[in-house]
């Protein structure tokens, strides 16, 4: 097994163009595991570890930049104002030696439809950028997730970014694990409101192929929002949602997920779980956006 | 973790204190050797092929392709073990190699050993084995009937236990129990629990110029290793010679072989030291894990909640081979009512052969899978008369001199009503402190901020029997030497008993210093050039091995009054060993050091408990155990009732110990023990689908974080049981027993529901059934 170690970008660029197998590998909470259990045999790995660019973050242009070194650690101590869901996402991820090592890009590019960062990041309309000694793109995250395990990302790419607008409104992420830490989601759920500008994003995790959007369940939220003239009642005040609004948002984030039986839940749990989570959160993030916040994170 | 008493590492090392464990830095600091770091110049590494089916033909097996491989020593198969083709603790039905037939998943089937692991790796996946797969025998309630297919040509049972206490069956089997009162009755049933301890099987096989073999291995009974061993070796045992190395956890499952005649066949056959590390995968398959267990119970009561009668069928699913199965079903059967007195008992247990991973020792051994059972029983049966849960357990609570179902007579102390009483008297838990997630069931996964959360509280208690029961000749040796070493007092101690974490190092040290009052106490490695010691199991060891070290140490003393005079040599008893000196009375009459000069005292004592008898076949009649020991569990629970999830508030529990020799180590026992307990009710199961293991994995068979695992009130009571040395009473297993219903009946207390299956899943805490749609509570 060839072992490269780069350290600039542009050499682990002109490494990946050259080795296109190679399995980038930063935290190695996903790499190695699988290196140990012995499913995993590449020809080469491409260490990460000596770019120390990609673990920053800042400003760029409207947007927050995480470097996809970024550890969930970082994450959760210094972003979680700015991005709150991904802070909460962040937070559920494995023991605190994970959280340690494990990357935002790792989390990405293991691309587990239960990878805990991926419904957060799909209501906040956030853009991954792949570099390759091609150029850079970015794409929105709706279109990265192709399959179990499957990216967008090509074989002489590698992640070089997330970019995420900074919280204009509440955000809410839980997942159910049985047991209370250190555990891979049986669900997860996400969800972004900004009722100023009229919009609902949801997001399901770990209930299908891939992480997925709840598009009907935020059209029907929104047009609610709307309809009841909730987000342009000044004051916000005393506005409390409809619980027939709340179970309706419920039942479609539930009918959105397409979830299986599996060793760590049923498929009819999942549903059941993921419109439990869909009416709490929404509660939660409607109490926040009232302003009585429920600091409970 | 907070405790009513928290002992601190104290004292000087003498019985009743908690020294510090000599192996505790090491393995905080990770400095400890575990068996998987042992290292030998030139070693070759094992590995072994495994069957992918659970039950198949082995048509052929071809090793030439792996022998081929450059760096490839050897490559083995069934033919190549010289002696016994099959081993087991207690019926020789495992093959060392599969031969003909494979019965689990996972078998070994061939060994390879090679230059590095990876080179094992691809050897391994070189050697080509026809199989013809046959339908697996799965489910241990059908593989009883006539019409199935055997797992052995001898039949699937391989014990029935059939206990009748005052009760006879009318011509067609049916037991005749007399009218009560009331009669509750339910299913219950026990999901496959592992051990889960963290170091793999692993050990160093080095061939000895003798001809003989050196194995370094983590293991639980060095003796019952090299019985089997040298057996399978073609060796007389003398010339197989085991040496302990550090064992990272064991819970029973290392009372079986896994790799130990594997490394000695590859080691004899290559000439060569080879070290075999199981990865985390291969340890799920490379040992034997908790029955899964279905149980009827039938109680019939009065209306004053006093039992009259327990019929009680259970059936354990023993795997693919015997292990331990046969001694399993004996105690899930001889304890399967509880610490109740009962006049009337009938009970029948079958342990049965299976294409299921094959199951055997496990903490608690059978009384687990009782204990949740006849516990649920009690919690229905107070329903049903509207009494206290507490109260009714009371009321029928076992005393001492009350029988057994076996008809024996509990003797000693028997605190069950005191310990229930003590649980049920501890102060309520606090209510759950706001703000934290980590305080709420679903933890950090943010899925509650107290929606749907309901308190409940359960409670449990159980009995275990200490030490080997039916007969066996149970034994521990050990040999203690008293001699200045650079001119200071030094006891050693030699002896077989293997610690595999719960602090037998330090327990040997403190019964030197207590019986011999020196200071400086050594332990020599544990290995097979002392005697016997028997398994570190069965809550044992420190009954027994310290039973043998106290009897070793009396020996010494009586040999170094010898010296004194022969007047003291008649009195031991008028002399006691303070602090280097020997005292008649309060009068030093001479000083230790003195006596021993430049002549070593050495003794070597056999300990053996009581004797035992076996169960009658017919009646399950028989004074079988040794000792009984008590534990009662009060659990407090937060249920999220619509998302199925628990967050145990706290445990309180009470455990008589008959004498804590270091009672730090007792408090992380009864933690420990309660914590594998509440793993059972609420996470661990290894599942198995038609043979097949679905969760190999601490990804997917999940233990208990200390984000699960609530404070524990201890209490601790010290009630002497004089058949036992020091009074002590065996401390392991009790705490794992009740910790499991008492988890249990809380969660049914907060949400109505009846739940008799564990490990209790989310959907069936918020009844979600197959439609999605939760379900009305029960009750």
């Amino acid at each position: 097994m060839e072992f490269l170690a780069p350290t600039t970008w542009q050499d682990a660029l002109a490494a990946k163009a050259e080795y296109p197998d190679a399995v980038p590998v930063a935290g190695g909470t996903d790499v190695m595991v699988g290196i140990n259990s012995g499913r995993l045999r590449p020809s080469a790995l491409l260490d990460l570890g000596r770019v120390t660019d990609l673990t920053d973050w800042g400003l760029d242009g409207g947007y927050l930049r995480l470097g996809a070194a970024v550890p969930y650690r970082r994450i959760i101590e210094e972003l979680k104002d700015k991005a709150p869901g991904l802070g909460m996402a962040a937070r559920t991820v494995g023991s605190p030696q994970i959280r340690n090592r494990g990357t935002i890009g790792g989390n990405l590019g293991t691309g587990s439809p239960a990878g805990d960062c991926h419904p957060p990041l799909l209501v906040c309309d956030a853009v991954i950028e792949l570099a390759s000694v091609r150029g850079v793109r970015r794409i929105p995250v709706t279109e990265f997730f192709l399959g179990p395990k499957r990216t967008a990302v090509a074989p002489d790419e590698l992640i070089a970014a997330v970019l995420v607008p900074p919280a204009d409104g509440p955000q809410q992420f839980a997942k159910v694990g049985t047991r209370n830490a250190m555990v891979i989601a049986v669900c997860s759920f996400a969800l972004a409101l900004t009722p100023e500008r009229g919009w609902v994003r949801a997001a399901i995790g770990s209930a299908g192929p891939v992480p997925t959007r709840a598009y009907t369940a935020e059209q029907f939220l929104t047009e609610a929002l709307q309809q009841d003239g909730f987000a342009s009642r000044s004051g916000r005040g005393d506005v409390a949602l409809p619980e027939s609004v709340v179970r309706r948002f419920g039942e479609l984030v539930a009918a959105a997920a397409s979830p299986i039986d599996d060793v760590r839940g049923t498929a009819a749990y999942r549903r059941h779980a993921l419109s439990v989570l869909a009416q709490r959160t929404l509660r939660w993030a409607w109490e926040s956006y009232r302003g009585r916040g429920d600091r409970c994170t | 973790m907070t405790t009513t008493r928290t002992h601190a590492a104290t004292g000087t090392g003498r019985i009743g204190d908690s020294p510090i464990r000599p192996d505790g830095l090491l393995k905080v600091r990770g400095e400890f050797a575990y068996s998987s770091d042992l290292w030998t110049e030139g070693m070759l590494w094992g590995a072994t092929l495994r069957s992918p089916h659970p039950r198949a033909r082995l048509v052929r097996i071809d090793v030439t392709p792996a022998l081929r491989l450059p760096g490839v020593h050897a490559a083995l198969t069934h033919v190549d073990v010289p002696g016994a083709k099959c081993y087991g603790l207690e019926h020789p039905d495992q093959p060392v190699l599969a031969f003909d037939e494979v019965r689990y998943q996972g078998e070994p089937v061939a060994l390879v050993a090679a230059d590095d692991p990876e080179t094992a790796r691809r050897a391994l996946a070189a050697i080509e084995v026809e199989y013809e797969p046959l339908p697996p025998v799965v489910d241990a309630e059908a593989a009883l009937r006539p019409d199935s297919d055997l797992v052995h040509p001898g039949g699937n049972l391989v014990r029935h236990v059939r206990i009748r206490k005052g009760v006879h069956d009318t011509p067609d089997g049916v037991p005749e129990l007399p009218e009560a009162d009331v009669v509750v009755s339910g299913e219950y049933r026990v999901g496959m629990q592992d051990q889960g301890f963290l170091g793999p099987e692993s050990g160093l096989a080095i061939p000895a110029a003798d001809g003989g073999v050196d194995l370094y291995v983590a293991t639980q009974w060095l003796h019952g290793d090299r019985r089997q061993v040298a057996a399978s070796l073609g060796l007389p045992p003398e010339k197989v010679r085991l040496t302990l190395a550090g064992v990272g956890g064991a819970f029973g499952g290392r009372e079986d072989l896994s790799m130990q005649i594997h490394a000695c066949l590859l080691a004899l056959r290559t000439g060569r030291p080879v070290k075999m590390v199981y990865s985390r995968e291969e340890s799920f398959f490379g040992h034997v894990h908790r029955h899964p267990a279905v149980m009827r119970y039938r109680h019939g009561a009065r209306r004053d909640g006093q039992l009259l009668w327990v019929r009680a069928e259970i059936v354990l699913d023993g795997g693919a081979y015997a292990s331990t199965s046969a001694a399993v079903i004996a105690n899930a059967t001889t304890l399967g009512i509880g610490p109740y007195r009962v006049p009337y008992v009938a009970v029948d247990g079958w342990a049965v052969y299976t294409n299921n991973p094959p199951c055997g020792a496990m903490r608690g051994f059978g009384a687990v899978q009782a204990c949740f059972a006849y516990e649920s029983q009690m919690d229905k049966l107070a329903a049903a008369l509207g009494l206290d849960p507490v109260e009714i357990r009371v009321r029928n609570a076992l005393r001492t001199g009350d029988t057994m179902p076996t008809g024996q007579v509990v003797e000693g102390p028997a605190p069950v009503a005191e310990l229930l009483r003590r649980v049920q008297a501890a102060p309520p838990a606090p209510p759950t402190p706001t703000g934290d997630l980590r305080h709420l069931p679903g933890g950090v996964g943010n899925t509650t901020h107290g929606e749907g959360v309901v308190r409940g509280v359960g409670y449990g208690i159980g009995i275990k029997n200490v030490c080997f029961s039916e007969g066996f000749d149970d034994y521990a040796t050990a040999r203690v030497r008293l001699e200045l070493i650079g001119g200071e007092l030094t006891a050693s101690v030699h002896t077989a008993a293997v610690e595999v974490g719960q602090g037998l190092v330090t327990v040997q040290e403190q019964i030197v210093r207590t019986e011999l009052g020196v200071d400086r106490v050594t332990l020599r490695t544990a290995d097979t050039s002392v005697g016997d010691a028997g398994s570190s199991s069965a809550s044992r060891q420190t009954f027994m091995t310290g039973g043998a070290i106290k009897a070793a140490c009396e020996q010494v003393r009586q040999q170094v009054l010898s010296r004194l005079s022969s007047a003291a040599a008649a009195n031991p008893a008028a002399y006691r060993f303070v602090e280097g000196k020997v005292l008649a009375g309060t009068e030093v009459v001479a000083d230790l050091a003195e006596l021993v000069g430049d002549q070593p005292v050495e003794a070597t004592a056999e300990f053996r408990h009581r004797p035992t008898q076996p169960l009658d076949p017919q009646t399950g009649q028989g004074d079988a155990h040794v000792q009984y020991a008590f534990a009662a569990h009060r659990a407090t629970v937060d249920v999220d009732t619509e998302l199925g999830l628990v967050k145990v508030v706290e445990i309180v529990t009470a455990q008589d110990v008959g004498r804590a020799i270091n009672p730090q180590a007792v408090e992380g026992q009864i933690q420990g023990g309660t914590t594998q307990g509440l793993g059972l009710a609420l996470l661990e199961e290894i599942q198995v689908s038609n043979g097949v293991v679905l969760n190999p994995s601490f990804t997917d068979y999940l233990i208990p974080t200390i984000a699960d695992t609530p404070p524990m009130r201890l209490e601790i009571l010290e009630l002497g049981d004089p058949q036992a040395p020091y009074g002590l009473r065996g401390v392991g297993e009790p705490p794992t027993i009740s910790s499991t219903p008492a988890i249990v009946a809380a969660v049914r207390a907060a949400t109505g529901r009846e739940l008799t299956r564990v490990p209790l899943r989310p959907e069936h805490i918020a009844g979600v059934t197959a439609a999605g749609e939760p379900s009305p509570g029960e009750r």
